[in-house]
């Protein structure tokens, strides 16, 4: 018995001495200049669509969130994605591609169970929630406001 | 020019600092990215249902509206620019202000995962 616990000692030091040490203070860096990065590829769209589409207002920020949806599940689906989130943690998850991540990813995952049950409703394992609460919350805004103008 | 440089500079700061708060929400708590996403689209809607978001968006540009809380930010605009024309617009103003983000999620989502095969998690 005293054995087996000096055994899974050592194996835990062993452990902790492969593990390879990111200490809480470098993921945050990293997730900050990956997301700050991503963002300034976001910025880089509206200039190019302003400039060259001469798109404004809510168009330029429809094609900007659509051009980038469209990046974040095209490196999804090449396998970058997933190596870039394995770096940035929070940098990769909270920008829109991360959004797109979320869709393709377990949706290519699954697709070997078919195309209805597996690829198209794995699409909205985590994006469901997303349009679920955004829906909810965006029509109790409304409402709030609606309620809001009539008052005033 | 410098302008340019400038909007680039902010958006990367802005951008940058709401992803620095997801990390540190991750190292506190562990969350995962579903939670993480869900937590931040509402933070949007709740600072863009008083109006506060729109500042972040005029500092930050992109970096405010390419996270998902400027996502929450479009939803939470357009249902109140919506309740200005009355009821009908308060109920859809959001899901329509959103809708180019979640067609573009849908189509291409489809499309990819349809294209391409799973990569191994070992790499």
């Amino acid at each position: 018995m005293k054995t087996k616990t000096k055994n899974n000692q050592n194996y835990l030091e062993y452990v902790s001495n492969i593990m390879p040490k990111t200490n809480e203070f470098q993921k945050i860096f990293r997730a900050f200049w990956v997301g700050g990065f991503i963002c300034c590829i976001g910025q880089a769209l509206r200039l190019l669509y302003q400039s060259v589409f001469s798109l404004s207002g809510d168009e330029l920020a429809g094609f900007v969130s659509m051009t980038m949806i469209f990046l974040g599940a095209l490196f999804t689906g090449i396998g970058i994605y997933d190596r870039i989130g394995k770096y940035a943690g929070g940098g990769s998850i909270v920008p829109i591609t991360g959004f797109a991540n979320s869709v393709v990813s377990p949706a290519m995952e699954f697709k070997s169970e078919g195309f209805i049950y597996g690829l198209a409703s794995k699409m909205f394992v985590i994006a469901g929630p997303i349009i679920v609460f955004g829906t909810v919350a965006s029509v109790l805004v409304g409402l709030g406001y609606y309620i809001y103008f009539m008052v005033v | 020019m410098s302008d340019i440089i400038i909007d680039f500079l902010m958006a990367f700061l802005v951008g940058g600092a709401i992803c620095a708060i997801a990390q540190v929400l991750i190292n506190l708590t562990k969350l995962t990215a579903g939670k993480i996403l869900v937590y931040f689209l509402l933070a949007g809607v709740l600072l863009q249902a008083f109006g506060v978001y729109e500042y972040l968006v005029n500092i930050g540009g992109a970096g405010a509206t390419v996270p998902i809380s400027g996502f929450g930010y479009l939803l939470a605009n357009g249902a109140i620019k919506g309740a200005k024309e009355g009821l009908f617009g308060a109920l859809t103003g959001g899901i329509s202000a959103a809708a180019m983000g979640i067609s573009a999620a849908i189509v291409f989502g489809y499309f990819f995962a349809l294209i391409f095969k799973p990569k191994s998690k070992k790499n």
